[in-house]
Parts: structure tokens; C-alpha cells; sequence
């Protein structure tokens, strides 16, 4: 994945304006209160490791039953920690703010828009998601 | 690659500590200037902390002295160029060669060449067994000789000259300090406290010889003979040279910039030489007739070049030489005009020879300002007279007071609240008690906040007590108190939540915040509660209800590394195991392609297991007869051994049946923080445990149990708790202790931070668990009772449980593997790619 050359991700506008829904999981695939990782985008292609095509890469998807917005999703990637590890963060609230905590350096990212809390320049790519029935179903710009 | 770009190129030449200093101030603001930046540095390594060059020969790695790493470098976008010296500078057409015949253009050069030791010129000075005491390098070279050598003499009494003596003694050697001029320290001190100097340091085996001016050395009989005029000699296996420093300005005389009469790069209040486009800073450069060969000025030049480069006015006005340290264990202190040279000067001055201490007060002729002091034996008073000294600050009406051992125990101190806010307290970085003020109240409210934003007392670490107590006074000056909550989440310390969790019987964690807390909770509250649940109930961590709580390493049960891969480690308990489990874990390695590394707590652990591969793993370890080693989790990680008397000529008891017994009657404890124990079979300790959090030691009538020692960030001896127990006792007591520890602790506590604040100390702890003072030991036996029946090797468990299974693919839609983890062969394993070699891979793909 070409991830791995991304030094900084850059502020990047986040708005999916007209969200195309696509399958990504099963209800049973999501744990409670924490996180997964999907791989998304062109999985029947060849693996071509690192130079992968930015629309193949992990995404970090969130369930949190119970609270007002159940499903969050966003980048696996850390860009902080150089490492694809967001999914196994612990979900946190910090300063009023859902966020995950990421596991190697406890960076904090907004799960609404991916925001670095420590740093503003940072932001992860966010998507929407929802369930259909047993399925969840993940929002692209097609 | 080259683009077209109308950057302008700053090329550095140097990278020693202010070189350094100036590339960190530089990168901080460069994003908006965009100099590209290229440096040159003579050395093979980025550079390191000269200031504490000495501990090196203390215990100290050539990786914890250094400052500037590679990588940080290329993080600012800086082009570093190790080994690679600069042999001259064409001021015309503005480039540089290196001594390998490169050129590279500039548009703005600075010089921060540094000093080179000076050598007196005496015939035989050239010695194989001569050195100097600058580099790394050096300070190899000294160690290899010295390891057969009995005696070495330091040429130079100043303050390098007594820290080389000093590393001489700590390699063993007998130790010589030859000097020139009638004192030692004779730049800093005055003749009483030279003299005092020299007698302390004479009586901690250093010899010290003053006028006396080397004129010949020779060969002798495999040693080496000095000369001194008058007609002396001295016999000797090694010289190191410590006579002073000299300004490294070579390329500035050979490119035709202005220097001093007796050396040194000509700079003005803008750090600027005599061409324009060149900048000199640290101790190559001369400024007003000076070369200041301490590390603040030469920190101050460098910000004030950096300000020069990117458009601020900011100048360089000289520098206070006022200096605090303790060389061969004698406190040395020197401010201002030491020597009272300056019109009207008057002296105050305090001798105690009975205690050996020195000190003296330079005053104006009104008596109203500090112009200097001398200090030696002690240096208590150092930080308050160097504050009146900087800031001008009026003296008391009885100045002696100061220096004056006070009769009635009341302190002289200038306290924090006294200082003016635009006093300087930090000289290394330039910090002002206004500037500590600022961020106490926009909200550091920890010593370790205000130094992380300001850098105060990073340095050489002299303002360390005041800058203390500036915050501390701050802080109950705004009313604040400490609090020990948890976290916003719970207004409750985590002692209180363990009680509250125990007396209420609350088993998850959603429970808990609704009755207790509020919000949502954190990556703080929520292992902490998983901790102290499974310190309780002692339930499977992979429960439905936990799963959200843990740290990423007990939810996968592993320790997760820097690509995202994780490490394995099986217990072993005692360290003893057999050569058949041995090839397993062998083999388990080779077919996973992990790396093997034995730990310090004699087990082995593997590196480089991918997420999906865990069960696979510890399936097959398990199935060799291995259980979890919990190497992941804030519990028992293992318990020390040597093999005691059933091998060992010296053993008094069978300390591995100990170790054994005892790891495997705390192994799965959950605690606030790892603990860590050790068994020695006789006095000789060699399993360590003096270190460890428990430490048993073996005794000719039974055990010696040690507690709260600690290895690690903040190394701590044990105490020794009780003695000549038998068997039980010695469990009984460290089932109280372990327990009584797990109950009260803050959240991530080590044993001895909780000792050091428990009321009463040992002898408490000694009250409360021998004599059970607060009637509460049967409670903490039968606890722990529960937590050794409920025991689960949590990775038995796991494999056996399709659910908790879920939790280990990497893609819960695709069963690829995560193709970001790269591992490349180093020394025969696998280690994880960097960076650069991953993107290498990518482009010649």
C-alpha cells in the first residue's frame, strides 16, 4: 500500500457529498465498544504490496450500541505511528470529544472527521456507515 | 533529483551540541523561510551530549548521549552528511569542498566547527599512549589503554582536566593531575577555594601536582617518563591532555574571514563574521575579545542566528560564564568575577575548615549588588546568588547572611515569589520565571508539563530545584490542589474505585460509570477498571464486557511493536526449561519467521507475529505444554533465578524450587503496574533480587524477603523486609504484601513509587503486614486464595473459544494479510523494514 510513503496525511476535505453504499461486513463481524479493520476497494486485484492502489487499504470501522451514533469508520492507517493499528485503539472521550486513543503512541483522532487532537494538521479520512439489515454498508464518493 | 527552486541553500558546518541546538531552533521555524539545509559534520555520528561526556565511562551508551538522530533530521527535511568534513570555503563564488572533493553551493554558511583539545608542544607528545578528552572516539581509545595500564596522569588542572582525572579513577586507575599554574580551576576559583579543592580531591586518591611545566616525554621500560623543568619526573602508563580548548577556525583563516590574535571566528552581536553571508557560533567563534566555551552561550548564539535567518532582531550580547557542578564528588560553584577583578571590589568570605567549605561573597563598594562568588564544599546557596548576580537584584542589608550558615535554621533563601519576573532561570535555554508563569496558568500543572513546553532545567539541569519551586508556589498561589482523580471521567483515586468496586460487587465496566462516574470514559479509566475487575473477579480479559477496556496488548494477548506486528512470550517460569521445549520454541520461530531474542527475565521472546497468526502460534505452544507468560499485561511477568544449591558450590537453599513455586502461585495477577521478582540461593545475589519488586535471597536458616526495588527509568534498592523465614511465612507474607499493594496503589504504580508514598513508610508496611495492625490480613490472604483457584492460562482459553478467535483476523472481510508489515533479514532474522527501505522496494519494483 502506498501508505507507506505518506509522510504526513494532508488536511484533505473530508464531505462525501453524494455517498455511493457499498456491502463491506456482517453486524457479527463489528465488536462492541471497540474496533475491527475491513479491507476495502479492489480486493479481487492482484496483491501488489506497497504499491497497491490508494482505493485498496484498511479501514478502521467503531460500534458503539447504545449511544447516539452507533458506527463510526476511518483510516487504519496511523500516519503518526506509521503503522495500520487505528482499529485496535481504545474508543475514548477527550475533552467532551469521541475519540480513538491509538495504541503505539496514544495519538487521539476525532472519530467524527479523523481530526489529530494533538495535532490539527493531521486528520484520517472518515466514511459513512450504516446497517441494512445484518449487513453494514459503507459510503464512497463511488 | 534537482528542481528548480528559489529556496535559498544554508549549508551548516558542524554538528556538535550547539550545531545541533541551532538545527532544532532552525526547524521549528522553517517552514515558513524553506531553507534547504545540508550539514556537514566531521564526525561518524550526529551529535551527542559533550556536557556529560564522562558518563560515558559511568555506565553510560554512546546512544544515550546522543541528541541529533538521523531520523529526526530527515523528519525536518535536513540533509545530514556524517564523516564528511569541509576542506575549504570559496567566499567568492559562495560554495564549499569536502575533503573528498564534492562542492556544494551556499547562500548562507554557518560555522559551528567547534574547539579541538590543545596539546602543548612537548617533545614526545605524540605518543601512542598520549590522548585527548573530547570525542567518543577518545574516550574508547582511553578505555582500551587503560584496561592494562595501573596509572595515568591528566595534563590540565581546569575543570575538563578534573573530570578526566575523575574518569581515569573510575577505570581504575591510580590517578595524576599535573598543572601548570599554582591552583587548580584557576580561571574559575580563587586561591582559598583552589586550595580547598585541591586538599578534598587529594584526599580522594587523586595526586595533584601544580607548577609544574612538562618539558619532555619519554619512552620507559614500556611506561612513560615526564619531565618537569626543575628537574622532577613523574613515571607513568598513560597521559591524557586536558590543557584548554582552541577555537577550530582552519576554514575561517584559510577563506580569509577575520579572526582573533590568538584564534577564534570574529563575530558580531549578530553572530555574524566579517562576510556577510557567514554566521560563526559556539566556541569557534570570538566575540568582543571572548570565547565562551560553555554550552549556553554557544546555545544563545545559535537562536540568535536562527532569528538573523529568518527576519527577527534578536542580538547576542555576551554571556554570563557563571558555572555550578560537582567534579569528583566536590560541589563546585563559580559567578561572575570569581576573582573580584572589577574597580571597588570587596570581598566576603566564609571558611569552615572543619567541614571543608569555602565560600565567597564579590560585592560593588556600596555593598549593594553581587558581583561574583566563589563556592566549594557547598553549593547550596549557588541558585539564589547566581539570581541576585543576573538579575541585579539589591542585597539584604547583612549580605554575609547569605553565605552564613544560618544559626536558627531559618533559610536565606531568595524564594521563588522574590524573583522578578524577568529573571532568567533556565541560561541553557533562555527561560524566565514570566515565561514558567505563562504556561502554569495555561494549564502545565506538572514539573514534568512545564519542562516538556518550555524545556526549562533540560539542559544541564542547575535550575532543576528552582524551577520547582516556582511552579510548586505558582500552582498554591492560583489554590490549586493536586488531585489524584483517575481521570475526568472519575472524580475518584483508584485506590477509592477499588474499594467502591469490591463493597458494591460492580463486574463491568458500564455499570461502574453509570453508578459512579460520567461520560464516556478513556484509554486511563478503562484499564484501569479492567485491572482491577480482573484483580477481583478474575474473569477471562476477552469477556464480551472487557474487550472494549483493554490496551491493545491484553486484547490480543501479545505485545505490540512499532510496524503493528506483535511479540510472543511463553512463560518459563523460573527461567528452567527443558532442552525438548527449547526446539519447540525453536521451531515455533523458524516456521512463523520470528525473531528470537532472550529477555532479561530469562525467557525467550518472538518478534514479528502478524495479528492472524497468534492462535496459530500459541496453539502450537500450548499444545508443547507452554502457557501465556502475560508478557502483555500490567502482571506477574517473571520470577528470577540461579540455580541454587542443587548445582552451586556456594547454594544455602533450592532457589529454583522457590522461583518455581512462587510464579506459579502469582502468574495471571492482575496488578496497577508489572511485577517483576527474583530468587537468589545465598548472599552472592546473582539472580538480582535486590531489583526486583519481590526479592527473596536465600540465608543459612531460610529466606530474606526484600520489597519495592526497581530496575528500569527510576532504579530503586529494595528493602529488606524480613528475615529467616521458612516457606510458608515467606508466601504468606508475599501474598499480604502483593495483595495489600494491588488494593492501594494509584493506577500505574510500580511497588517502590507506592512505598515511597505510603505514610509510614516500611515500618508501616511492616505494622500492617507482619503485625497486622489493621486486622485485615486474613481478608488479603483469602483474596489472593481466590485469584490463584481462579487462574486460566488466558490463552488456553482464547484458542478453545470460536468467538474470542474473531478478535485475531486482520480483515474481518478478506483473509489477505495486512501488506504494510515488511520485514527485511538483519544478522540473520527478520527485523521490521524502515521507512526508506519500504519505499526503496516500492520504487524498483
Amino acid at each position: 500500500m502506498h501508505q507507506a510513503s505518506a509522510r504526513q496525511s494532508s488536511h484533505t476535505s473530508n464531505a462525501i457529498t453524494h455517498p455511493h453504499w457499498l456491502p463491506i461486513c456482517q453486524r457479527s463481524d463489528l465488536v462492541s465498544n471497540s474496533g475491527v479493520c475491513a479491507l476495502w476497494g479492489d480486493t479481487s486485484s492482484e496483491k501488489t504490496d506497497y504499491l497497491a492502489k490508494p482505493e485498496r487499504k484498511g479501514i478502521a470501522l467503531f460500534f458503539l450500541p447504545g449511544q447516539e451514533r452507533q458506527l463510526y469508520a476511518v483510516d487504519n492507517w496511523d500516519p503518526i505511528a506509521q503503522a495500520g493499528i487505528i482499529s485496535r485503539g481504545i474508543i475514548a472521550e477527550l475533552d467532551g470529544e469521541l475519540t480513538i486513543a491509538s495504541p503505539l503512541y496514544k495519538h487521539h483522532f476525532r472519530l467524527e472527521d479523523g481530526v489529530c487532537m494533538e495535532d490539527g494538521n493531521i486528520q484520517l479520512a472518515t466514511y459513512p456507515l450504516a446497517f441494512n439489515g445484518n449487513t453494514v454498508y459503507i459510503g464512497c464518493d463511488k | 533529483m534537482t528542481e528548480k527552486t528559489n529556496k535559498q541553500k544554508l549549508v551548516v558546518i558542524g554538528n556538535g551540541m550547539v550545531g545541533h541546538h541551532f538545527l532544532e531552533q532552525l526547524a521549528e521555524k522553517n517552514e515558513s523561510t524553506g531553507f534547504i539545509v545540508t550539514v556537514f559534520c566531521a564526525e561518524n555520528r550526529p551529535a551527542y551530549d559533550r556536557v556529560h561526556l564522562s558518563e560515558y565511562f559511568a555506565g553510560c551508551s554512546a546512544e544515550d548521549l546522543a541528541m541529533g538522530h538521523i531520523e529526526q533530521y530527515r523528519q525536518w527535511g535536513f540533509e545530514l552528511e556524517l564523516n564528511n568534513p569541509i576542506a575549504s570555503i570559496d567566499r567568492e563564488k559562495q560554495t564549499v569542498t569536502t575533503q573528498t572533493g564534492s562542492l556544494h553551493r551556499y547562500d548562507q554558511l554557518v560555522l559551528a566547527t567547534g574547539s579541538y583539545p590543545f596539546v602543548p608542544p612537548i617533545p614526545g607528545h605524540q605518543h601512542e599512549r598520549c590522548f585527548v578528552y573530547r570525542t567518543i572516539e577518545d574516550l574508547n581509545a582511553i578505555r582500551t589503554a587503560a584496561s592494562n595500564a595501573q596509572s595515568g596522569v591528566v595534563v590540565g588542572g581546569g575543570l575538563l582536566g578534573l573530570e578526566a582525572a575523575n574518569a581515569l579513577k573510575t577505570l581504575g586507575l591510580d590517578a595524576h593531575v599535573v598543572e601548570f599554574a599554582p591552583g587548580l580551576m584557576s580561571t574559575q576559583l580563587d586561591e582559598g577555594g583552589s586550595n580547598l579543592l585541591q586538599k578534598k580531591i587529594e584526599t580522594l586518591g587523586v595526586t595533584v601536582h601544580t607548577s609544574r611545566a612538562t618539558e619532555l616525554i619519554t619512552d620507559a621500560d614500556g611506561q612513560l617518563r615526564m619531565q618537569f623543568k626543575g628537574g622532577d619526573e613523574l613515571i607513568t602508563d598513560m597521559i591524557v591532555f586536558s590543557a584548554g580548548i582552541r577555537p577550530q577556525d582552519e576554514l575561517a583563516k584559510s577563506s580569509g574571514l577575520q579572526v582573533g590574535e590568538r584564534g577564534g571566528i570574529v563575530i558580531d552581536n549578530r553572530c555574524r563574521t566579517s562576510d556577510p553571508n557567514i554566521f560563526a557560533i559556539g566556541e569557534c567563534a570570538l566575540y568582543e575579545g571572548q570565547i565562551f566555551g560553555l554550552v549556553a552561550p554557544g546555545y544563545s548564539m545559535a537562536r540568535t542566528t536562527v532569528a538573523q535567518l529568518t527576519g527577527m532582531e534578536t542580538f547576542f550580547n555576551g554571556a554570563d560564564m557563571s558555572t555550578k557542578l560537582k567534579l569528583l564528588g566536590v560541589q563546585v560553584g563559580s559567578i561572575g568575577d570569581a576573582h573580584g577583578r572589577s574597580e571597588g571590589a570587596a570581598a566576603i568570605t566564609f571558611v569552615d575548615e572543619q567541614s571543608g567549605v569555602y565560600k565567597r561573597m564579590i560585592t560593588d563598594a556600596t555593598g549593594q549588588k553581587l558581583l561574583g562568588a566563589v563556592l566549594v564544599g557547598d553549593t547550596g546557596d549557588y541558585d539564589t546568588l547566581l539570581q541576585y548576580h543576573l538579575n541585579d537584584i539589591d542585597l539584604p542589608e547583612h549580605p554575609e547572611q547569605l553565605i552564613l550558615p544560618s544559626t536558627d535554621g531559618a533559610e536565606s533563601l531568595l524564594g521563588a515569589s522574590a524573583l522578578p519576573t524577568n529573571a532568567t532561570v533556565c541560561s541553557c535555554y533562555n527561560v524566565s520565571k514570566g515565561q514558567i508563569l505563562d504556561v502554569v496558568h495555561g494549564g502545565c500543572h506538572t514539573l514534568a508539563e512545564v519542562k516538556d513546553a518550555t524545556k526549562a532545567s533540560t539542559g544541564c539541569g542547575g535550575c532543576a530545584a528552582l524551577l520547582k519551586d516556582i511552579v510548586d508556589s505558582e500552582l498554591a498561589a492560583l489554590g490549586m490542589e493536586v488531585n489524584n482523580h483517575l481521570c475526568t471521567h472519575f472524580p475518584y483515586s483508584r485506590q477509592e474505585l477499588f474499594h467502591i468496586i469490591q463493597v458494591e460487587e460492580i463486574k463491568t465496566f458500564d455499570d461502574l460509570l453509570q453508578k459512579h462516574g460520567s461520560g464516556k470514559g478513556c484509554e486511563v479509566c478503562k484499564p484501569t477498571a479492567a485491572s482491577i475487575f480482573a484483580s477481583l473477579w478474575n474473569e477471562h480479559i476477552l469477556e464480551q464486557a472487557h474487550v472494549g477496556l483493554q490496551d491493545t496488548n491484553d486484547t490480543f494477548m501479545a505485545n505490540m511493536q512499532k510496524n503493528g506486528s506483535y511479540s510472543v512470550v511463553p512463560r518459563i517460569p523460573g527461567g528452567e526449561i527443558t532442552p525438548e521445549k527449547l526446539i519447540v520454541i525453536g521451531d515455533v520461530a523458524k516456521r512463523y519467521n520470528l525473531y528470537t531474542k532472550i529477555t532479561g527475565g530469562q525467557r525467550i521472546d518472538l518478534f514479528g507475529a502478524r495479528l492472524e497468526q497468534l492462535p496459530e502460534i500459541w496453539r502450537e505452544l500450548i499444545d508443547a505444554g507452554f502457557e501465556t507468560g502475560h508478557a502483555y499485561g500490567k502482571s506477574l511477568r517473571t520470577v528470577k533465578s540461579c540455580v541454587g544449591s542443587t548445582w552451586c558450590r556456594f547454594g544455602v537453599q533450592d532457589s529454583v524450587s522457590m522461583a518455581l513455586r512462587v510464579e506459579n502461585r502469582y502468574k495471571g495477577l492482575r496488578s496497577p503496574h508489572k511485577i517483576k521478582m527474583a530468587v537468589s540461593g545465598c548472599t552472592r545475589e546473582c539472580a538480582e533480587a535486590q531489583s526486583k519488586d519481590v526479592g527473596v535471597i536465600a540465608t543459612e536458616k531460610g529466606w530474606n524477603l526484600f520489597v519495592a526495588g526497581n530496575g528500569g527509568m527510576r532504579p530503586r534498592h529494595a528493602d529488606l523486609f524480613a528475615t529467616d523465614l521458612d516457606d510458608e511465612t515467606l508466601i504468606r507474607y508475599i501474598d499480604r504484601f502483593l495483595m495489600f499493594y494491588v488494593r492501594t496503589a494509584d493506577k500505574l504504580q510500580r511497588t517502590s513509587v507506592w512505598l515511597e508514598s505510603l505514610d509510614g513508610g516500611l515500618d508501616y508496611l511492616r505494622e500492617v503486614i507482619i503485625d497486622d495492625k489493621l486486622g485485615i490480613c486474613t481478608e488479603l490472604e483469602i483474596q489472593m486464595e481466590r485469584v490463584v483457584d481462579s487462574y486460566q492460562c488466558e490463552w488456553k482459553s482464547a484458542i478453545n473459544d470460536p468467538e474470542k478467535l474473531k478478535r485475531f483476523r486482520q480483515f474481518v472481510n478478506s483473509n489477505e494479510s495486512d501488506d504494510n508489515i515488511i520485514f527485511v533479514k538483519e544478522r540473520g532474522q527478520p527485523r521490521p523494514a524502515t521507512i526508506e527501505e519500504i519505499i526503496e522496494t516500492a520504487e524498483s519494483a
